[in-house]
């Protein structure tokens, strides 16, 4: 479960659910500068599907990596624009 | 006028070198057409006409996801749909257990007194344990996110709610007009 991305900032949203983890991560997203990576921790497992089509659907951000183990899931986003 | 049966030799059909550059043509037409509409955001109106707790929700989690997506988004509530808006009905809305084919009774034991009651309790119950947000952080957080959530102003008055009665920051004064304008000219548009 060890990341080999330079995480710049940790968004902890364990235990929300739809949409939570989506909106939060946009939230956070427009608090950092381009180039940095945030690291979102889930529980909700709709996260890896959603987190993904969010990604996909919007300017200025991409999806580097999701990892998933013992209920937890991860989610590494760099904002690149 | 030549006849539409009879082409006569080559001056009816055009050659691919010709459909070719008109191709291109519409093409670079298009390409001018989408730079002139400009930005490529996407609009999606959603028009909320339900005011049970299980309709309530649907409306804001894709208003609010939608925003996140960085659209446009217009939510405009209407007969029912205004309770989701109304500050103090927004925190008491209802589930009705009858007419309701996922109710675990029939809809005969559904319609005794008190039966609406201890379905909305259950729903409420499951809402907490799940870590669901509630209509309240919904709206708050669509409000947040630049979600214009209306109030269609017939209604309003039809069902005798003052403009003071709604979430600060909900549009009121808008009618069907408004909701067209935006429909018009959305990307996605739904109704709940």
């Amino acid at each position: 479960m060890s990341t080999k991305f330079d995480v710049t900032e940790t968004l902890d949203v364990q235990g929300a659910s739809c949409p939570m983890p989506v909106v939060k991560t946009k939230q956070a997203i427009d608090d950092l500068e381009e180039g940095e990576v945030l690291e979102v921790v889930a529980t909700d497992s709709g996260s890896m599907s959603d987190i993904e089509g969010w990604a996909a659907g919007t300017d200025g951000v991409e999806l580097l990596a999701q990892e998933e183990g013992d209920g937890v899931y991860k989610h590494y986003v760099e904002k690149t624009a | 006028m030549s006849s539409d049966t009879q082409p006569s030799g080559d001056a009816a059909a055009p050659t691919e070198a010709e459909l070719r550059q008109r191709l291109e043509d519409l093409e670079a037409q298009l390409a001018d057409l989408e730079a002139a509409v400009g930005d490529d955001q996407k609009q999606m109106t959603i028009v909320a006409t339900k005011g049970t707790l299980d309709m309530a929700y649907p409306p804001l989690i894709l208003a609010s996801t939608a925003a996140a997506f960085g659209w446009d988004v217009v939510v405009f509530h209407t007969f029912w749909g205004l309770d989701i808006l109304h500050e103090e009905k927004s925190k008491n809305l209802k589930l009705s257990a009858v007419g309701n084919p996922s109710m675990p009774m029939p809809n005969a034991l559904a319609a005794l007194p008190g039966m609406d009651a201890m379905a909305t309790r259950m729903m409420e119950k499951k809402i907490d344990e799940n870590n669901t947000a509630t209509i309240e952080e919904l709206i708050e957080l669509s409000l947040d996110s630049g979600v214009d959530l209306q109030a269609c102003q017939m209604t309003i008055e039809l069902m005798d709610y003052d403009e003071d009665d709604f979430y600060d920051g909900v549009t009121t004064g808008v009618g069907a007009a408004t909701a067209l304008q935006h429909m018009a000219d959305s990307d996605v548009q739904l109704l709940v």
